[in-house]
């Protein structure tokens, strides 16, 4: 098992890599002088080239690509242009209320998923397959930005139930886990929930059919096995792939949160994304990539060493 | 492909072109059919918008502002700024199927020719793509355009840069699979001792048979891209105002939940029926091709 992750561990290196090129040459394929956003207008040349220095912007591409890897290595992301904060602490508190509202929505997505999917793949070819089906088609069409809109319609505009912006009472940006903050969580939270809904219903869905229609189930029926007995049978078989795409849908969640979190004022890292990009400013940008993708490379690598861990069948391929 | 001529009679075709096979399985399935009746519909109207007789798209009137569904004059009322909503929907369709369907088929192209190539090639060629591909695969697709995007900036031609490079990946990703699959087979062994050079067996042998699989993966991409394509817009990094666009539509009608609410829902209704025709259109096509996932 030891030797599995870590062989694993060294395969994301070469991602984890591209990962940082790639956030690095966002930087690159903005238009315009990353300057200019900070500068005064009337900045003389000697101060333009002070502050270029200042901020390493001077030095041929490479050379700057591994002055950044090596401050990122030492926790050192830059600071925002907008705030002049670090950026590390701007992001991961930012993130830490998108993991919230992610894992809520998780809670809520995953058990009804894997209900109705199991439903729909046990009563094959039945209206209730068929319901569950078109109800799995409808959850991963829908633009849940604008779901978010219609739900806050229903339930803040029309019937004043829920809040439809902040993370908690008066804008309040602490968490803490009373009912006045909570309520503020519901709507972005089933919202959010609606996609992974609809993918891990159709996912169980086709496991559930797969499995049970092999021949192993009919000899368990045939030793004089109770249906619950079989079940747990099928539960075991179905659960390592499953789970992996829980894992991954729970990654998608945290990066796909962006929309909804505008859409709620949500105080996370999709909020903490959309205003850096309207401030042009790039290293707030970069460093918010940064974490949520190198979070979604964790998220793999943790869901592929579950799934070998629970199904020994995966080390062996 | 069978040619039936009028005068004589029709005798159902002994063979069939795969094709035309697929094209009468899908003209059973009713639900595929009235999808595609929709988009149709949808992409006519939004290519014809300017012949179709519509109140001007641009032109706002500072006294009709937030006119409700079902005002004479404004069949679908008015915006914020007073346009007609009507107009502005069709007119909508016109950037919003554009940057929502174009770099599906950028990405076909890109991407499967790509794929093909690490297949068909193999060893470091294929290192090399399918390592750079994995990388994007480390970027949640929303995640990756977002970024792109807020990099680039606003516009439409930015929107298609960065949902382009977000569709890549995944099409190289299923056509290098169905590539190295098929390049196993014997027939094409046969074909290259037979001679025939790398370009000749890909396009003779190769390419008809991986095209189909390639296809209906970038159809079932499309919805994805089309509710990205708005989300773009929505977030205000994709379609400039005053362009009339569902995405940038339902943003800026977000300010009116509160005084006509269920006008403002209306652009989102726009990008859902679309999305929703997308994938079940690409679903039955799926089956009417017997492609198994």
């Amino acid at each position: 098992m030891l030797s599995y992750f870590l062989r694993r561990l060294i395969l994301v290196l070469p991602v984890a890599f591209g990962v940082s090129v790639v956030c690095f040459a966002l930087v690159q394929i903005a238009p315009g002088d990353p300057l200019t956003a900070i500068m005064p207008v009337d900045a003389t040349a000697e101060q333009q080239a002070a502050m270029r220095a200042a901020y390493g912007l001077d030095k041929p591409v490479p050379v700057q690509y591994l002055i950044w890897i090596g401050n990122l290595l030492q926790g050192e992301m830059g600071r925002s242009i907008a705030s002049g904060r670090p950026v590390a602490d701007e992001v991961f508190g930012a993130v830490g209320n998108s993991l919230l509202l992610a894992a809520a929505a998780a809670v809520i997505a995953f058990p009804i998923g894997t209900f109705l999917g199991f439903l729909a793949g046990y009563y094959r070819d039945t209206l209730l397959d068929r319901a569950v089906t078109a109800l799995s088609i409808t959850g991963v069409s829908v633009p849940n930005y604008w779901l978010g809109i219609v739900l806050v319609i229903i339930f803040s505009v029309n019937l004043g139930w829920l809040p439809s912006m902040g993370a908690g009472p008066g804008g309040s940006q602490d968490w803490h886990w009373d009912w006045a903050h909570m309520r503020h969580l519901v709507l972005p939270a089933v919202t959010l929930a609606v996609v992974p809904i609809g993918i891990v219903a159709r996912t169980v869905r086709a496991l559930a059919g797969d499995i049970l229609s092999m021949d192993f189930v009919t000899a368990l029926y045939a030793k004089g096995l109770s249906r619950g007995d079989v079940l747990r049978h099928v539960a075991r078989n179905a659960a390592a792939t499953a789970l992996s795409v829980m894992g991954l849908q729970l990654g998608y969640l945290l990066g796909g949160s962006i929309l909804i979190e505008t859409v709620f004022n949500w105080p996370g890292s999709g909020f903490l994304l959309s205003n850096a990009i309207f401030q042009r400013d790039l290293p707030l940008l970069q460093g918010t990539i940064l974490v949520l993708a190198m979070f979604f490379v964790g998220m793999n690598l943790i869901v592929d060493v579950a799934q070998a861990a629970i199904d020994p069948r995966v080390k062996r391929s | 492909m069978v040619q039936v001529t009028t005068d004589i009679p029709v005798v159902p075709p002994a063979q069939r072109g795969y094709w035309s096979g697929v094209l009468s399985r899908l003209k059973r399935d009713p639900v595929a059919m009235i999808c595609a009746v929709i988009l149709a519909a949808l992409v006519l109207s939004a290519v014809f918008a300017p012949w179709l007789g519509l109140a001007d798209p641009y032109q706002g009137s500072m006294i009709a502002r937030l006119a409700a569904p079902g005002t004479p004059g404004h069949l679908l009322g008015t915006d914020e700024q007073g346009r007609d909503m009507l107009s502005r929907l069709i007119y909508g369709g016109r950037l919003t199927l554009f940057i929502g369907l174009m770099p599906v088929v950028l990405a076909f192209f890109i991407g499967g020719t790509l794929g093909i190539i690490a297949g068909y090639v193999g060893g470091i060629t294929n290192t090399i793509i399918m390592r750079v591909v994995d990388v994007f695969f480390a970027f949640p697709s929303v995640l990756l355009a977002i970024a792109i995007s807020g990099a680039l900036g606003a516009g439409v031609l930015n929107s298609l840069v960065s949902l382009t490079i977000v569709f890549i990946p995944p099409v190289t990703r299923v056509a290098e699979a169905v590539t190295s699959g098929v390049r196993s087979l014997d027939y094409i062994d046969a074909a290259r001792a037979s001679g025939a050079n790398a370009l000749t067996v890909i396009r003779v042998h190769v390419i008809g048979n991986v095209l189909s699989p390639i296809f209906v993966y970038a159809t079932s991409l499309t919805s994805v891209c089309m509710i990205l394509a708005a989300g773009l817009s929505f977030l205000g990094i994709g379609v400039r105002p005053p362009e009339p666009e569902w995405g940038l539509m339902l943003n800026t009608l977000r300010s009116a939940i509160y005084v006509n609410p269920w006008l403002a829902a209306l652009p989102g209704v726009m990008i859902f029926a679309t999305s929703l025709c997308l994938n079940l259109l690409s679903d039955g096509l799926r089956s009417a091709m017997n492609v198994r996932d």
